[in-house]
């Protein structure tokens, strides 16, 4: 056996040791040591990818037992993709986020904080490689905790209302997950996916659908819940606009994402492809996803405030995830917009408080005119990243909308042609109308057009001298704040002109997904 | 309109702003936050004449019954799902392939007597490798929530307390407390041993030794008062024990995955089913698991009460 096909397990041992490591670390230290080990884990990855690309899927054996009786993990090029994609966000998210790190988190806690990103690490890693439901479940709790662990760590009144109400909804999400698995057990008698899906197929040819049809409900509004799916969105305002921007470029850009991913698992690999298409759940995702996309820009464009904005636009992008799901012949554009979406919203992100900072730390629109002129670089990243979101050539968000344009076309089924093109029209206008306004309000001058300072507005109204202070980056941070956010840029410019090369690898990965 | 056009152009106006939401107090102090909110309903009731209130019931209203509705929906769910899988007892033909293996040769697999044991420690250790570290990561987000620091203890109250360096309700003084604590504390700490050290060959292991554990340590810390078990559960012992513990299991487990992946031979000898030393790995492992869940029950406590586990910061 080739040694590269190890690596999978070394990923989920190292961050879990990494995890514990950091608790006894110093706040610094813990953060250097956190980069360098991603880094590494980086490496894995691209050689699990690199290997999966030459020679196919492959499956581990976790121990001496094989399938049905003991744990098992997988490897294709699909999970190797995203959790490449993963770990390039997550070192990007805490590296930008450093510099506002030090000020939201207490000195002594910041050790607490990296041993939690490394735990969510070992919980991302598990959830891309797992084989099997009931470790998807166990890492999905990590996940869960660490979450609200990353939310809770700034310790203002705002941010504990949020986790706490994030947390109630993700302990529901996880109990429903939960009970749909246990279902799901006692129907077939297995907890790895392919043993189940032959049981299930067992099952339906019996005619016992509806017994498939609701485990299989529960299971989806548990991580629909989890992940934001349109009725369940009202939780992402509060819990990313309020959290310390490394943890909200995680939560939006990875956290959700990676609940999908275990959904999208269930459904290719528990079911089978086809029972699922027989299931009305695709119809109601489908329909579910336009909502979300509608509603979500809807609330954005009603936000006063940056960060409830970015994050409302959040609820809109996971709809077109769901849509896709629940287009036939969609998944390769949902798994698309999942790296688009973990690429461009880390971006942003990273690019507002830094307006913010510049503003006198205020995020209401009000104050953050002309901040794009105060602080340059952050002012094009956010506009890179609105381009995105609006979906104008060139960026990446462009590439996703039009491959979801591709798959509704290619269905022949004139309904839902039709309803996937009205809808990505309507969203994409209420995404232009609430990013491309900000976009101009934070280039321009505000108030009569002669004053771009806000902060001096905002420091007499407040009557707070501190504000007009010059906020100016000392050379370092400048860098560990600059390279991050311009990896980020490039990666979604690449993904914009080069998205055929991603989607061909996704290709590649679904046909060796089962 | 025109004009209108270019003073949106330039920010000067924007065409959303009677649609947006109103301005949230996101900093301002709770108090003075409801106070605003109370202002501004009272404001929009006398402008809109009661209508406010009415939708405002009316929404009420549709909420309860959505939530009602919600619930009996998921109910009949489960009922209908209950009514239809194996019943308690009965055997499902469909599930008992993985379960006889269990049963017929996991003695012979794992090496442990107790089949639970074997199944969890052995055939399916990874998920219990992440269980283990569901508790730790539950242990380090209550320490982010509640180990004091200087965003936390902003309260006049609290610092008066932490000056007098007195426990907020000083138990140990109970005489009661105190009496019983020293006739069952060390029974308790010895049935936590029994267990956890028998987890392979008879019903127990690491969890729920570790539990027994753990409540023993609580009893000590609220009979004797926090500074008898502070003084040899200090910061640094609670650290490298949950550290060593954790990462042990990692890469004691690590190892057996790679050497079973691999066809290698990885030298653990099973030992003589029904022996203390048996069951290969699962005695070690079951001690790492009850040292770490004995931590986190009693960092949980020790933690709700004061804000630190082993004293200082």
């Amino acid at each position: 056996m080739d040694f590269i096909r190890n690596f999978p397990l070394f990923t989920i041992v190292l961050s879990l040791f990494s995890g514990v490591l950091c608790m006894t670390l110093g706040g610094r230290k813990a953060k250097n040591y956190t980069v360098c080990y991603e880094c590494v884990l980086i490496g894995l990855c691209a050689a699990v990818l690199w290997y999966t690309v030459q020679n196919g899927a492959f499956t581990y054996v976790m121990g001496e037992f094989p399938a049905p009786w003991g744990n098992e993990i997988r490897a294709g090029v699909l999970e190797a993709l995203l959790a490449l994609v993963f770990l390039l966000v997550l070192l990007c998210a805490v590296l930008g986020g450093w510099r506002f790190l030090r000020l939201d988190v207490e000195e002594s806690k910041i050790n607490l904080y990296f041993t939690l990103v490394n735990l969510l690490t070992a919980a991302l890693m598990a959830l891309a490689w797992t084989n099997d439901i009931f470790t998807g479940y166990v890492f999905l709790e990590i996940l869960t905790l660490s979450s609200c662990g990353i939310l809770i760590v700034r310790e203002i009144g705002r941010t504990t209302l949020a986790a706490v109400r994030y947390m109630i909804l993700n302990l529901m999400g996880s109990g429903l997950f939960l009970l749909g698995v246990v279902l799901l057990y006692s129907l077939t008698g297995h907890l790895l996916m392919v043993p189940m899906r032959g049981a299930i197929a067992e099952i339906m040819a019996e005619g016992n659908y509806a017994l498939i049809a609701f485990s299989t409900g529960v299971l989806t509004i548990g991580l629909g819940m989890k992940s934001g799916l349109f009725p369940f969105h009202f939780w992402m305002p509060d819990t990313y606009g309020t959290a310390t921007p490394s943890s909200a470029a995680i939560l939006a850009a990875l956290v959700s994402k990676a609940y999908i991913f275990l959904l999208f698992k269930i459904y290719w690999r528990v079911l089978g492809w086809e029972v699922y298409e027989a299931l009305p759940i695709r119809n109601l995702l489908f329909l579910l996803g336009i909502l979300g996309m509608i509603f979500g820009s809807v609330s954005a464009i009603r936000a006063n405030n940056i960060n409830r904005m970015v994050a409302f636009s959040s609820a809109a992008q996971i709809g077109y995830i769901y849509m896709g799901l629940g287009l036939p012949g969609g998944c390769a554009a949902a798994m698309f917009q999942i790296i688009v979406h973990a690429v461009t919203k880390s971006l942003l992100f990273l690019a507002t408080p830094r307006l913010a900072e510049v503003s006198g730390d205020s995020l209401l629109f009000e104050n953050l005119q002309g901040s794009g002129l105060r602080a340059r670089e952050a002012g094009i990243f956010f506009t890179v990243g609105s381009f995105s979101m609006v979906g104008i050539p060139v960026f990446a968000g462009f590439a996703a909308k039009l491959s979801f344009a591709v798959a509704a076309a290619q269905t022949a089924r004139p309904a839902i042609i039709f309803a996937t093109m009205v809808a990505l029209g309507i969203s994409s206008t209420l995404n232009a109308i609430y990013f491309i306004r900000t976009v101009i309000r934070v280039y321009t001058a505000g108030r009569g057009g002669a004053d771009i300072s806000a902060p001096r507005i905002y420091a007499v109204e407040h009557n707070d001298a501190a504000a007009l202070l010059p906020v100016s980056m000392p050379a370092v941070r400048r860098i560990t704040y600059l390279a991050p956010c311009l990896l980020l840029t490039a990666a979604n410019v690449f993904l914009g002109l080069f998205s055929w090369i991603v989607m061909d690898l996704i290709q590649r990965g679904l046909g060796m997904f089962a | 309109m025109k004009e209108a056009f270019f003073r949106w152009l330039d920010g000067d106006m924007d065409v959303f702003s009677r649609f947006q939401e109103g301005q949230e107090g996101h900093d301002l102090p709770r108090q003075a936050w409801r106070q605003i909110r109370q202002d501004a309903e009272a404001g929009a009731v006398e402008r809109m004449g009661g209508v406010i209130r009415v939708e405002q019931k009316a929404f009420q209203l549709g909420y309860r019954i959505a939530a009602v509705g919600c619930c009996l929906a998921l109910m009949a769910v489960f009922l209908f799902m209950t009514a239809n899988i194996t019943r308690y007892g009965e055997e499902n033909p469909r599930a008992s392939e993985v379960a006889q293996r269990y049963i017929e040769s996991g003695l012979e697999e794992t090496g442990a007597v107790n089949i639970v044991a074997g199944m969890i420690l052995d055939y399916r250790a990874f998920d219990t490798l992440g269980e283990s570290h569901v508790l730790f990561t539950a242990l380090i987000c209550v320490m982010i929530l509640l180990r004091i620091d200087s965003k936390n203890t902003r309260t006049a109250y609290e610092d008066y307390y932490r000056t007098l360096q007195e426990p907020y309700f000083p138990t140990d003084r109970d005489p009661i407390l105190r009496e019983v604590g020293t006739v069952l504390v060390p029974c308790i700490l010895l049935y936590g041993i029994y267990v956890l050290l028998n987890g392979q060959i008879s019903p127990g292991g690491g969890f729920s030794g570790g539990a027994v554990l753990g409540a023993g340590l609580v009893i000590a810390a609220s009979a004797f008062g926090d500074g008898t078990v502070d003084r040899f559960l200090t910061r640094k012992r609670f650290q490298a024990a949950s550290f060593c513990a954790l990462s042990f299991y990692s890469f004691a487990k690590g190892y057996v995955f790679f050497t079973g992946a691999n066809h290698l031979e990885n030298h653990i000898p099973k030992g003589i089913p029904g022996a203390i030393l048996s069951g290969g790995l699962i005695l070690p492992l079951d001690i790492a698991v009850g040292l770490v869940v004995a931590c986190t029950m009693f960092g949980f406590y020790s933690l709700f009460r004061r804000g630190t586990i082993g004293g200082g910061n």
